[in-house]
């Protein structure tokens, strides 16, 4: 199976169990687990080629441009971490369906549950490592999901937001640390970063670059000092904690740091930073995990403990150290699974986690005591264990490991972390299964059912069988080591055997089991020394920062942001002016390239109307009625300019907005009062004015400057003026660049208007069901009403040039691509001629004859127009190109279809729709209790009998 | 020519900005709409200025003016007739929900009155 699909089928199998949870339980666990299986499958069928040594590609172009494509490879390394995370991912499935309770919304769980999996996949399998950190930031935004899944539990929360803080800062830092390297490199493939070791490691940006990357890897894989989220996220339900702590997430920054192996590793700067946070993590986490009290904090640490080994075993940089590493990833993601998993068994039965309320639990959970005690050996490093193989590879290792000149210091250090790492698990198995058997525990233990158990039992077989026989897992460890090394290295000789002799590390592993279990006898006294022993809590020095944080900010914004608009605006207007006159005096002007044109007395007329107008409406802002009469001025000055200035389209629109725009101010006008009082100080009027002055001054120098020099390159104009007729079949340039050229922008913004209307719609409906209705209903106009408000002259008017307006918005559509026009202009002459029949006739005379809701127009507009992109997909072309032909039907003459016309419908149908459901949504405001709804559709008819019925209401309460 | 378009750029713009700065809904929202056109125009400009040369191809004729500005400057046109709807509706909400078409926040007004005449 391609790649792709086994990436893609946990993404798209997310959206089943959603689907499936009316079904019940079992059939929402069931596809969860048949998706899994799938992608199980799917992987496994690439096993040959990756046994063969083959690397399995897939490529899908997305922005080349950019370098970013959607390129997978499989590698035996790729391979192993899938594997693990599609297996241990079924086994997870399967507890999970017992594990949860009838509370728990289980398809929400395995919908995170799976997107979590196809975003760790994700990472795993990729090729590109910009591909690669989208993945990982999908990783900690679906972990978070699952942390947080028992949304009720305030730990949870915390845990949550904790582990997506910790981890998305640490991919922040790790984004910038892999630009850094697709620069030095100069491509973002892995393939070509991981050929060049030497050119990275000679680079200047190479210290920089490593320290980002690590510090992505170490807050993913909790290593000190970012260890503290893990703990936290065991807030979560067993079975994520048991996924995510075991084989995945934390597992997603020593897969990086396996990964980038070949390249980044063997510098002193790698081994120092890598090796000695690993040691500190390793022996750190095993002594807290030792005095924990829950069973999953201790879990929680010895987790922390164990990557900490991973870790410094990765950061030693030694073939023989990355082999141990991966055989560690394998033993630890068994052993551990099991454990949590046993774990939530426990707390499932026992109906606690607290160490200190259980024991005995040998005689009454024989099972779950027999599948928990070998994995927790196993973890302590008992031979004939898995466990025990790597942790002795790792001490051997140790040994020729020599930090900061001191020989002694890492084998020492590792030696006292196995032995507490031993200590835990003894305890583990001493103080929850072992010893007599109590009768204080909060419900009655028993071993659960097989759904429960059998999970974590595949597991341990697991863990025997390598133990007993390593010689099974070699081949296939050295294989995925083979691809870890790269070309840096070779694979190491050695053998995997329970016996090497009497080597120093198998005395050192002796010392370890035997210092843990006298670490288990002084346990008493030593938990007395630690709990007296200050400790810094990590959560509360991070809650600490984050509360500095929020005061600094609250500091500045609160003065800042105080609501009061007008200061915002007069802020941003000195501050661009400011920009501006800097750049100004800053920067150089060329010398004029064009003469001024001569002006006629015609364009010298309308510019004085234009500032009259404006001049008018700054004086007379008072009177807002005026004001609007005289922002109609302004608005018609423009359109003339545009028909002067050779761009018909524009004054055709200008003119039809302009319309349009008046009507919605009027009717809001309506409820607004008719007056601005006085209220700003003479100080402060004197300070607009000057902002005002000079923004006006600004602005003109700059257009005035502007016309007067052409452009410094060739515009991308003249691409369009050549192609419009041959490449887009239209001789109105300006429409063939709205619906061809730049059709995507277009597209965008039909959407944008009809998101706007929808937001006006919505707006009223919230006023309409709120407390304002009653008062618009019972609202006393301040004004006169005319007398008869749907006057037959006018009434007839409309119906007579209703079908007129029709006809043009027809024309003025259809010969949009080749004269001024369009699908923006024809729908706006559209709507003016419905408005009409709105004003003439009133609201509910219209609304009744409405056949189409708005809001449909609207979605037909955009569907057809995307459709029409997508149209394209079909002849393997990109989104929204175009076609046309020349065809003739007689008796007309021969014209021309072009898919760019459907397009333009689309917009003309999204323009109608916008506006029309705007303005109608401003006049369903208006609508009044005590004014009957006229089912007429004008007040005064001579062909009625009751001409005067409603007329007379207006007229009484205009007196 | 020119100037009479800069300049009418700069007069919209000053007006549009002085009824920006005022303390009500709808003054603010017509110098919106003043500071609209002077935008547009100004982008309708970046094409310079011609006379009869409508970008409407046709044999014989050479000289166009730059049909780009005007294809995105028509969908701004649209585009703010849409924007200034859902202003006018927040404007209008605001007014109808609170008898009070103030643009600034209540606390704003009382650091005025408390200040006084500054």
């Amino acid at each position: 199976m391609s790649l792709l699909f086994v990436v893609a089928l946990p993404f798209f199998g997310a959206l089943l169990p959603g689907l499936m949870n009316s079904a019940g339980r079992s059939a929402c666990a069931g596809v969860t687990f048949a998706v899994s299986l799938a992608a199980f499958v799917g992987l496994l069928t690439n096993l040959p080629m990756v046994l063969a040594g083959e690397v399995v590609t897939a490529r899908v172009e997305w922005m080349p441009s950019l370098g970013l494509n959607f390129t997978l490879m499989l590698d035996g390394l790729g391979f192993f971490f899938a594997l693990l995370i599609l297996g241990i991912g079924l086994l997870i499935v399967a507890y999970a369906r017992h594990y949860l309770s009838r509370d728990d919304n289980m398809g929400e769980f395995f919908t995170y549950l799976l997107l979590f999996q196809g975003a760790m996949v994700g990472i795993v399998l990729s090729d590109n490592i910009l591909l690669l950190l989208v993945f990982w930031e999908l990783t900690s935004l679906s972990s978070f999901l699952l942390i947080g899944y028992w949304k009720h539990l305030p730990e949870g929360r915390q845990g949550a937001r904790m582990a997506l803080m910790v981890t998305g800062m640490g991919g922040l830092a790790m984004i910038a640390g892999m630009l850094i390297l697709g620069q030095i490199v100069g491509s973002y493939e892995l393939s070509v970063i991981l050929q060049s070791r030497e050119l990275i490691q000679a680079d200047p940006l190479y210290v920089p670059a490593l320290i980002l990357i690590l510090l992505g890897c170490f807050t993913k894989s909790a290593q000190f000092p970012f260890h503290f989220w893990l703990p936290h996220a065991m807030a979560a339900p067993t079975p994520v904690s048991a996924y995510l702590h075991s084989a995945t997430m934390v597992k997603a920054g020593i897969f990086l740091m396996a990964r980038m192996w070949p390249v980044l590793s063997g510098t002193p700067e790698w081994f120092v930073i890598v090796t000695t946070a690993g040691l500190v993590t390793m022996v750190l986490g095993a002594l807290i995990a030792l005095f924990k009290h829950d069973l999953k904090a201790l879990l929680a640490f010895s987790t922390v403990s164990h990557l900490g080994l991973i870790t410094m075993l990765l950061g030693t940089g030694t073939a023989f150290g990355a082999m141990a590493a991966v055989f560690h990833i394998l033993n630890h993601a068994t052993f551990k699974a099991a454990l949590f998993m046993s774990a939530g068994i426990i707390d499932h039965e026992a109906h606690t986690r607290d160490i200190r309320r259980l024991g005995g639990l040998r005689k009454l959970m024989p099972v779950t005591f027999m599948i928990a005690s070998l994995a927790a050996l196993s973890m302590a490093g008992i031979p004939l264990l898995n466990g025990f193989l790597s942790k002795e590879m790792m001490l051997e290792e140790t040994l020729h490991t020599n930090l900061f000149g001191v020989p002694w210091l890492v084998p020492a250090l590792a030696t006292f972390g196995s032995l507490l790492s031993a200590a835990y698990c003894f305890r583990l198995i001493g103080h929850v299964f072992l010893g007599p058997v109590r009768d204080d525990y909060p419900a009655k233990p028993h071993d659960p059912g097989a759904g429960l158990w059998m999970p974590p039992a595949i597991l341990v077989v697991l863990v025997v069988v390598i133990g007993v026989a390593p010689f099974l897992a070699e081949p296939f460890v050295k294989l995925v080591t083979a691809s870890v090394l790269g070309d840096a290295a070779e694979v190491p000789k050695a053998y995997f055997k329970i016996w090497h002799g009497l080597v120093p590390a198998l005395f050192m592993s002796i010392f370890a089991v035997v210092g843990g279990l006298v670490m288990i006898a002084i346990f008493n006294p030593a938990l007395r020394l630690w709990d007296a022993t200050p400790r810094p809590e990590a959560k509360t020095i991070l809650d600490a920062i984050v509360e500095a944080i929020v005061a600094l900010a609250r500091k500045i914004i609160l003065p800042t942001h105080n609501g009061a608009f007008s200061r915002y605006a007069a802020i941003a207007a000195i501050t661009i002016i400011a920009a501006g006159l800097h750049a100004w005096s800053t920067g150089t002007v060329s010398a004029a390239t064009r003469v001024m044109q001569s002006a006629g007395l015609v364009p010298i007329a309308g510019w004085l109307m234009l500032v009259a107008a404006t001049g008018g409406m700054v004086l007379m802002h008072r009177n807002r009625l005026l004001s609007l009469i005289l922002i109609g001025i302004v608005g018609l000055m423009v359109s003339v300019g545009f028909v002067f200035l050779s761009a018909p389209d524009l004054a055709m629109t200008q003119f039809t907005v302009e319309v349009v725009t008046i009507i919605l101010l009027l009717l809001a006008l309506n409820f607004l009062p008719n007056r601005t009082p006085i209220e700003s100080t003479v100080m402060r009027r004197a300070r607009d004015t000057i902002v005002a002055v000079a923004g006006g001054l600004s602005t003109f120098a700059l257009a005035y400057y502007y016309l007067l020099r052409d452009a410094v390159d060739t515009p991308i104009s003249e691409f369009h003026l050549a192609n419009s007729y041959k490449g887009g079949g239209g001789t109105n340039v300006v429409n063939v660049i709205l619906v061809d050229f730049r059709g995507f922008d277009t597209y965008g913004e039909i959407i944008v208007l009809g998101i706007a209307a929808l937001l006006i719609y919505a707006l009223t409906e919230t006023l309409l069901s709120g407390p304002v209705r009653a008062r618009l209903l019972n609202r006393k106009p301040d004004q006169l009403r005319a007398g008869d408000i749907h006057p037959m002259m006018m009434v007839v008017l409309t119906r007579v040039l209703m079908p007129v307006i029709l006809l043009v918005g027809f024309y003025i559509f259809w010969r949009g691509h080749n004269e001024p026009g369009g699908g923006f202009i024809a729908g706006l002459i559209v709507s003016i001629g419905v408005v009409m029949q709105y004003m003439a006739s009133g609201f509910s005379w219209t609304s009744a004859r409405l056949r189409y809701p708005y809001h449909g127009v609207i979605g037909a507009g955009v569907l057809i127009a995307g459709m029409t992109g997508i149209g394209s997909w079909f002849f393997s072309k990109p989104f929204l190109t175009s076609d046309f032909a020349y065809v003739r039907i007689p008796p007309f003459e021969k014209f021309e279809l072009a898919t760019a016309a459907v397009f333009d419908l689309g917009v003309f149908l999204a323009v109608v729709g916008a506006v029309m459901l705007s303005l109608e949504s401003f006049s369903r405001l208006a609508r009044r209790s005590h004014v009957p709804d006229s089912e007429h559709p004008m007040d005064i008819d001579p062909s009625r009998d009751d001409p005067l019925q409603i007329a007379a209401e207006p007229a009484k309460e205009g007196g | 020519m020119e100037f009479l378009v800069a300049s009418a750029v700069g007069v919209m713009t000053a007006g549009g900005l002085y009824l920006m700065l005022r303390l009500r809904t709808f003054p603010v929202i017509l110098g919106m709409s003043l500071l609209t056109y002077a935008v547009n125009v100004f982008l309708f400009a970046s094409g310079r200025l011609t006379v009869g040369a409508p970008p409407i191809l046709s044999d014989g004729v050479t000289v166009y003016t730059d049909p780009l500005p005007q294809a995105l400057v028509l969908t701004a046109i649209v585009i703010s007739f849409g924007m200034t709807a859902v202003v006018v509706m927040i404007g209008l909400g605001a007014f109808l929900g609170s008898d009070d078409d103030h643009v600034d926040d209540p606390s704003e007004e009382e650091d005025e009155t408390v200040q006084g005449p500054s």
